[in-house]
């Protein structure tokens, strides 16, 4: 429930203030916040399975985030940006598919 | 990192016996001050706000976070159409100039047609004129003035570099005839009576000297018995106009090559 406040909180914060991204940041922030996504998708089954920690979900948004926008910035200087970035975003969503079906498992039996 | 890596999550079995996933969810989001919860709100906040970030970014995408290849392409699109632009733009601007080119010698062609127009109008006396010259007026108080003094008058005055000349009211043209008339003389038709007032334009001098000459004109007249007074003038009218009618019969020769020989 707060979970989907901070969510909610943060859209209409993101509408409201409409920020500018910087410059430096911009090939990473896609990157960041699908890895972002899958955290949250990794901790919703831990939820489900019972075994939620907060101390884990917190390093591991922070980590997939920052290890994400780390790849493609090493794949910027090694000229292969785009194609690791479309590999980390393969593999991301592959993590969000399994966790998503762990999720739906439990859920739905099904 | 994620769900697979909490900790003993995989050997160990959940604590309570079968519960259902649904209560267990309701149970996580019920709202309780926990650090947890805080942490998770927080970073679902942070997760939301980059998203509408991005979003926006990507719905307001510039260039500036395309990839190189993708750069240059485009700068090699731009070029190329910058390039065709610019091939048009010259062709364009040929056209331009020939079109005021062709605008301008057709000016300079109506222009010179116009001029061409005057000196005919004034040699064919359909026009008016006007400048130095001088005014001979031949009194005849006996009847003596004969067609034949007129045209060695108007004779010598054509010698002498007249542009324009008119007797009484009648221009005096290539086609203009003299003939005998009672009373009067008979110009082009028209009857001119004595003082017959000859207006001439051209240099007065040579006019007034070629009238002068001995044996000219004013002797000859004045054998016959008849007055020539000249006034010279910096500025004559010769208002009287000669109205053309077509030719009916001379048709211009066609100017091919057989003709020369």
């Amino acid at each position: 429930m707060v979970a989907a406040l901070g969510l909610l909180v943060g859209i209409v914060a993101g509408v409201l203030l409409h920020p500018e991204v910087p410059v430096f940041l911009q090939p990473y922030l896609p990157i960041a916040v699908v890895a972002a996504l899958d955290a949250v998708f990794g901790g919703l089954r831990a939820v489900l399975d019972g075994i939620f920690d907060d101390r884990v979900f917190v390093v591991s948004f922070a980590s997939n985030a920052v290890v994400a926008a780390l790849i493609v910035y090493l794949g910027d200087q090694l000229g292969v940006g785009s194609q690791l970035s479309t590999g980390v975003v393969v593999v991301l969503g592959v993590r969000i598919f399994s966790n998503a079906a762990a999720i739906r498992r439990h859920l739905l039996n099904a | 990192m994620s769900a697979d890596e909490q900790p003993g999550g995989r050997p160990r079995v959940p604590a309570a016996p079968r519960r259902s996933p649904w209560r267990r969810l309701v149970r996580a989001g019920r709202p309780r001050a926990t650090r947890g919860q805080l942490l998770a709100g927080l970073l679902c906040a942070a997760l939301g706000f980059g998203v509408v970030v991005q979003v926006r970014s990507t719905d307001s995408s510039g260039l500036e976070d395309l990839r190189e290849s993708d750069l240059v392409r485009i700068l090699d699109d731009t070029t190329e159409r910058g390039d065709r632009l610019a091939d048009e733009l010259r062709g364009l601007e040929a056209t331009r100039e020939q079109l005021t080119e062709g605008s301008d010698s057709a000016q300079a062609a109506e222009r010179a047609a116009a001029e061409r127009a005057t000196e005919y109008g004034l040699l064919a006396g359909t026009l008016p004129a006007s400048g130095p010259g001088i005014v001979a007026t031949v009194s005849d108080p006996g009847g003596a003035v004969r067609s034949t003094h007129l045209i060695q008058l108007v004779q010598e005055l054509r010698d002498a570099g007249a542009e324009a000349l008119q007797v009484g009211a009648t221009r005096v043209v290539a086609s203009t005839a003299f003939a005998d008339a009672p009373g009067g003389v008979l110009v082009d038709g028209a009857t001119e009576r004595a003082p017959y007032a000859v207006t001439v334009v051209g240099d007065p001098d040579t006019l007034s000297t070629a009238l002068d000459i001995p044996g000219g004109v004013r002797e000859t007249l004045r054998q016959a018995g008849a007055q020539l007074a000249v006034q010279t003038s910096p500025a004559v009218q010769v208002s009287a106009l000669h109205v053309l009618s077509a030719p009916q019969y001379a048709r211009p020769a066609s100017p091919e090559p057989s003709a020369d020989q």
